[in-house]
């Protein structure tokens, strides 16, 4: 019983940094390193897996050590330990695949500076159990690495007409090179968040839509109708 | 001296931290509602930069070669403790301007333009001149970015705005806007 419950409770966390509380969509964290390295599809992988990594190894070490840690000098210590999984991630990286380490550049090591990381630790890691940090700082990594996916192959494929290096189209396409230039970071991540916002809204005016209806029709007392109406509406969206 | 103006001018324009590195876009969005607000802070964030490239050409003279890995773990704490120093010196020599700037003051150690500023000056091997130079000019480079961003926003308060774009949506496509304006810095300066 006790299993069963834990295990709901790191699905739960899981879940929500993937989606519900996806760390770029919906909190707008780390958006340095994301805009910068996304401009392929590869590229968004390497930097979503590293800080994946960074985020995983810092949450553990911060939770086990969350009884020793002073209050005064916390935000010191997490630095540090971020810093040092960061230089593990930035040596280990330049062994195994140089050529991306080369592409990434500076942007392996400015991954101590991103927001989101530093925000887990200070927000969760700090006062959780090792294994809810561990599902925590996989959901939000995980959420991290597609967020970036999509914005880089969505920039791969328009500036470059490509997908992991697969040419998509024919010969006859026009590269549309603003994308992987910097201003398309900038305009594809806010494309992004307006199809976002869109969706959330049409979801809230149906939600609202239905309330209205379910409450008149109660009033009519119609019962059959709204159950078959939400029914159909939960499909939808 | 050209040297140092192209670096200046470089920083600042062509290679613009905030609109063509991404770099520091945290304060980028989240400081830039008010006018007043945005300029300390671009002012406050070159400061830092300044004593950090000065600091980091001394690390990396006396203390990197023979310690490679403390590299990122030394520029952050040098960076830290220049912040807090920062705040030791305003908090004295002029208490209106240390309540002006509040909690951005200590957010500046996790601003990403301020590391990344040590790290390019590292990897572009600049001495300590050079490097002085580049930090002035990335300064100048996200004042003039975060000013710029700041009045758009006033200005963007006063107009009428579909619901679905509001928020960090418009923010987005106007930063990219700006940014397509700054690449046009990049035609001129190939022309000299």
């Amino acid at each position: 019983m006790a299993d069963s419950k834990s295990s709901q409770q790191i699905y739960d966390e899981f879940v929500k940094g993937v989606w519900k509380e996806n760390p770029v969509f919906v909190q707008v964290l780390g958006m340095c390193p994301m805009l910068a390295v996304t401009n392929t599809a590869i590229n968004a992988l390497a930097m979503g897996g590293a800080t994946l990594f960074v985020l995983l190894g810092s949450s553990v070490l911060v939770s086990l050590l969350r009884r020793f840690i002073p209050k005064q000098v916390r935000i010191s210590t997490y630095i540090l330990i971020i810093a040092t999984f960061v230089t593990i991630v930035d040596f280990s990286l330049n062994a195994m695949a140089p050529v991306i380490h080369k592409e990434l550049g500076a942007f392996i090591a400015l991954i101590v500076v991103n927001c989101l990381i530093l925000g887990r630790q200070e927000a969760f890691a700090s006062r959780q159990p090792v294994h809810l940090a561990a599902a925590d700082a996989l959901g939000m990594g995980g959420g991290f690495t597609i967020a970036l996916f999509c914005l880089g192959a969505t920039r791969e494929v328009l500036g470059f007409g490509e997908l992991f290096g697969v040419p998509l189209f024919g010969e006859h396409f026009e590269p549309w090179v603003i994308m992987i230039m910097p201003p398309g970071g900038f305009i594809m991540l806010g494309l992004i968040l307006l199809l976002l916002n869109w969706a959330q809204q049409r979801r809230g005016s149906r939600a609202a839509t239905q309330a209205a209806g379910e409450q008149v029709s109660a009033h009519d007392a119609l019962p059959i109708a709204p159950a078959h109406d939400s029914g159909h509406i939960e499909e939808v969206v | 001296m050209q040297d140092m103006l192209w670096i200046f001018i470089s920083a600042m324009l062509i290679n613009n931290f905030v609109l063509s590195y991404f770099l520091g876009l945290c304060p980028f969005f989240g400081v830039s509602n008010r006018l007043s607000t945005s300029l300390r802070l671009g002012v406050a964030v070159t400061l830092v930069m300044i004593v950090t490239s000065i600091c980091a050409s001394l690390l990396n003279t006396f203390v990197l070669p023979y310690a490679p890995y403390l590299q990122l773990i030394s520029f952050i704490i040098v960076i830290a403790s220049t912040v807090q120093f920062a705040e030791m010196i305003i908090k004295r020599f002029s208490p209106a301007l240390f309540r002006a700037l509040g909690i951005f003051l200590p957010l500046i150690t996790t601003n990403c333009a301020i590391l990344g500023l040590a790290l390019f000056q590292t990897n572009r091997d600049y001495g300590f001149l050079q490097g002085l130079t580049f930090a002035v000019g990335a300064g100048a480079g996200f004042t003039l970015a975060i000013v710029l961003m700041a009045s758009l926003r006033q200005e963007m308060r006063l107009s009428n705005i579909p619901s679905i774009v509001q928020g960090t949506a418009i923010s987005m496509i106007l930063a990219g806007l700006l940014s397509l304006a700054f690449m046009g810095f990049a035609g001129m300066f190939s022309a000299l």
